[in-house]
């Protein structure tokens, strides 16, 4: 049983003005808030910018204000805004901050004030981030890898100052993310309240604190990477860069290596595939748990499954560069590592599966989300072994069917999650009801838009067109029909693009004009739902924490009045 | 239930969008043929699998949609179902693996009897480098760079005199013949990508990498950059010449050789070259023998 620090008589940190409640807020709920919203809007940001390369993409000469540098620029922002200021923020500081404490019966983080300069930090990050769009020469277009020596030389667009405020954004960035991934991971650890063991928490908890304890372990390298790129950029240093030519002189750089550069990179960035998909990945089990009305399929094998899926990560990262250049005998290794990582990931899909299976199923908003990104993880998951499977990566890597398969799994497959889990848990958050009808559109729109995009990218991958082109030009293996693909996915994605704004409008809408929420709307078991009032006050649970007497999954089970039974509720 | 009836219709979808795209492979034009096939056993394990498991999901949708008075099964576990998906998941893994880790290790290992050819990448152009009667490349570097002297070569390795230069032109191969191509960047990251070979690697300004193939098909392919290098990465384009070993000696004998064009730079050019060659500081130098 675990013991709890978080005891009845813990002082917290009342706020006393609508400064210290809602701006310099210590309370891990409006935290959360503010991280989502952050992270929602820089990440609309990223969605134009898709757009934006879409519309070159699909009408290349149509827009003459987008030009080759624009059009990197565009790429490069878009995809580590969505990698790390949306979905990293938004899962982890996000659903993190407002899930673990109500979860797990604690009235807040074990940090409050820890937790609340994790938020300025990350808000600073993302402004630092956005000063890149109006430095000379504009943001970087080295591409979201960075990889030097182009990041910082000549002919990329940024190499001044863009990649500057990149690589100053991403170490606030891990600052912030620090701070926020301690509390988590200790909160989860010590706050637990009485009878809440670790093996009674629901897998969204599992998920989101596995990937904090990744990410303690991963950004450091992210971190030390854009330290030396700056002292590479500002200092004269060589750590990567080798003796080159630029704009026709030889720099004064010498013996530095790239491929250090990429091994520390992906040995981020290979885990943050996972410190995206984990809580993904717990998130959706609940999802489905609840609107299955059936206890989890295999709860320990899923908790397993999220470990050894967490600690396999740590060595599979050079399957992104398995033509790098680096030693091709690595490549037995990682193809290796990287397709076992395949059967813990299979097992949880299995489980989803096995969750549905003889269950009493609602086909709720969040619920069809949550299938949609079943389908589109298999999807994504399967794909991911060709590029795995070494020597099929060789023709498919730097191809569009990379660009397909990681959208797949870790922009569609996490998105899909994170708009379920907004549609799930907006009751308790909000109080109020969202529209369930512009929820549907918002649905249908989204998950055939998304494949409607992706599907055919895997295909144009396969026929070797390339990945980060600003134009395919004149070349004889692509056809006509390869342009006219490029025009049908910039019209879905520009549709996909605009159905987004049904999401927003009823997101909004619901929040001053939808019916009050029922205080547990779908019949859930976890301890979140149980809360006295909704939506939860400061301090989350009235005078007395509750009591934790079984797992969160206890739905149907035979003889019980109800179809679930609440964690709170004794033991006959 | 609309849902169920979607996710069917995508998977059928998708396996008609497989069969009825006009998009696959490009026609094979080197001896590669086992990562093709590696990708085909790929293809067949995870379109089963994707197939089996999406369908059970839309069965599962309709059978055990929510009816009144319908109540699901309690069922926390059943370790021998999970051991047993387990079990066949790792044999699919295996089954996969198998073909692709061959077919790495027929890339990774380079015929003894294959001739040597250098590609070399700037920004953003392509430029190639044959090694000569003596079948040695001769060191290079870029501190050598001159004008007359583009890809860099150590004016003083002997090596590198019968060296055959060809600036921005086309690469020529003879057909059948196995090649290992030498890979070397001036400025940035380049990646040497010809659709029809397959086989790709990065260009690591720094050190040398390399890849090696057979072409097995006469004709004229394009030469692309797969590796990210700034403004110009996607017009950075070459061409690859495919042709019978006769036809490949006759223009190889058109091509000037690192000695000839040194004959005949103007000795000021000359002495440029040769005071960068004996400058103190002389940087580490990147050659294959």
């Amino acid at each position: 049983m675990a013991t709890t620090l978080a005891d009845d008589l813990r002082p917290l940190h009342h706020p006393h003005s609508w400064v210290t409640k809602y701006v310099w807020s210590q309370d891990h709920k409006v935290i959360a808030i503010q991280y989502s919203v952050t992270a929602i809007a820089i990440g609309l940001v990223a969605l134009v910018l898709s757009a934006l390369m879409r519309l070159q993409l699909g009408f290349p000469g149509v827009f003459p204000a987008i030009q080759p540098d624009n059009y990197l620029q565009f790429v490069s922002m878009h995809g580590m805004i969505m990698v790390v200021y949306l979905l990293t923020a938004l899962l982890l500081g996000g659903f993190g901050n407002y899930l673990i404490p109500l979860m797990i019966g604690a009235r807040d983080m074990v940090f409050p004030f820890v937790n609340m300069l994790s938020y300025w930090l990350y808000l600073l990050s993302v402004i630092v981030l956005v000063a890149g769009f109006f430095v000379p020469g504009g943001p970087t277009g080295a591409g979201w890898t960075l990889y030097p020596p182009q990041a910082i030389s000549e002919g990329t667009p940024g190499h001044q100052w863009g990649i500057a405020t990149m690589l100053v954004s991403l170490a606030i960035f891990v600052a912030a993310f620090t701070m926020g991934g301690l509390n988590y991971v200790t909160t989860v650890l010590q706050a637990r309240t009485k009878g809440m063991t670790l093996m009674r928490m629901p897998l969204s908890v599992w998920g989101i604190f596995t990937a904090s304890v990744m990410g303690l372990l991963a950004f450091p390298a992210l971190f030390v990477a854009a330290i030396m790129m700056l002292f590479d950029h500002f200092a004269g240093t060589s750590f990567f860069m080798p003796t080159m030519q630029s704009m026709g002189a030889v720099t004064s750089t010498e013996g530095g290596s790239p491929l250090l550069f990429q091994h520390l990179f992906w040995f981020f960035g290979h885990p943050e595939v996972y410190i995206v998909a984990l809580p993904a990945f717990g998130i959706v089990s609940d999802l489905i748990s609840v609107h299955a009305r059936r206890n989890i399929f295999g709860y320990r094998m899923m908790v397993w499954a999220i470990v050894i899926i967490g600690a396999l990560s740590f060595i599979v990262w050079a399957h992104h560069m398995y033509v790098s250049g680096m030693n091709p005998y690595f490549g037995f290794f990682f193809a290796t590592s990287t397709l076992i990582i395949a059967i813990p990931t299979a097992i949880k899909v299995y489980n989803w599966l096995l969750t549905l299976w003889r269950g009493d199923i609602h086909l709720r908003v969040p619920m069809l989300f949550a299938i949609a990104f079943i389908f589109t993880f298999i999807h994504g998951g399967l794909s991911g072994l060709f590029l795995g499977n070494v020597s099929v990566d060789v023709p498919l890597s730097d191809t569009f069917f990379v660009v397909a398969h990681f959208h797949m799994v870790m922009g569609v497959s996490p998105v899909l999650v994170i708009f379920g889990a907004i549609y799930h848990w907006y009751p308790k958050i909000t109080g109020r009801m969202w529209n369930e009808t512009l929820g549907k559109i918002h649905f249908w729109i989204t998950f055939l838009g998304v494949y409607a995009i992706f599907l055919p990218m895997h295909y144009l991958g396969i026929l070797g067109v390339p990945r980060r082109y600003y134009a395919l030009g004149e070349t004889a293996f692509i056809p006509q029909s390869v342009h006219m693909a490029n025009e049908w996915i910039s019209i879905a994605a520009l549709v996909v693009f605009a159905a987004q704004s049904l999401f927003f409008i009823n997101m909004i809408w619901s929040l001053f004009r939808g019916p009050k929420a029922d205080p547990n709307p779908w019949g859930a078991a976890s301890l979140e739902w149980q809360t006295p009032q909704t939506p939860p006050a400061h301090g989350n649970w009235g005078p007395k924490l509750p009591v934790v007497y079984r797992w969160a999954y206890d739905y149907s089970v035979p003889g019980a009045p109800r179809d679930f039974i609440p964690q709170t509720e004794p033991r006959a | 239930m609309p849902i169920a009836v979607a996710i069917a219709m995508l998977v059928l979808g998708s396996v008609a969008f497989h069969l009825f795209s006009p998009w696959w492979r490009t026609p094979l034009a080197s001896n590669w043929g086992s990562i093709d096939s590696a990708l085909d056993v790929t293809l067949w394990i995870c379109a089963a699998a994707f197939i089996l498991l999406n369908l059970f999901m839309a069965w599962t949708l309709v059978r055990y949609r929510h009816r009144a008075g319908h109540r699901a099964h309690y069922e926390p576990e059943n370790s021998s179902l999970e051991m047993r998906l387990t079990f066949w998941t790792a044999i699919g893994i295996a089954g996969m693996l198998a073909p692709g880790l061959a077919a790495w290790g027929r890339y990774v290992s380079v015929p003894q009897d294959a001739a040597i050819v250098e590609a070399v990448g700037q920004q953003w152009q392509w430029s190639f480098r044959y090694p000569g009667p003596d079948g040695v490349l001769g060191a290079a570097g870029v501190k050598y760079i001159t004008p007359d002297n583009p890809l860099g070569l150590d004016p003083l390795d002997p090596f590198g005199r019968d060296d055959l230069l060809v600036e921005a032109g086309d690469l020529h191969l003879p057909v059948g013949k196995p090649v290992k191509v030498v890979l070397r960047s001036k400025d940035v990251l380049h990646d040497f990508y010809v659709p029809e070979f397959r086989a790709k690697m990065d260009l690591v300004p720094g050190i040398v990498t390399y890849f090696w193939m057979t072409p097995t098909k006469a004709g004229t392919f394009d030469i692309l950059c797969a590796e990210l290098c700034g403004t110009g990465h996607h017009e950075m384009r070459g061409k690859v010449v495919v042709e019978s070993p006769k036809a490949f000696a006759a223009w190889q004998a058109q091509q000037s050789s690192f000695g000839q064009i040194l004959a005949e730079a103007p000795p000021a050019a000359l002495s440029i070259l040769l005071i960068k060659a004996n400058a103190c500081i002389v940087p580490a130098t990147w050659s294959i023998r």
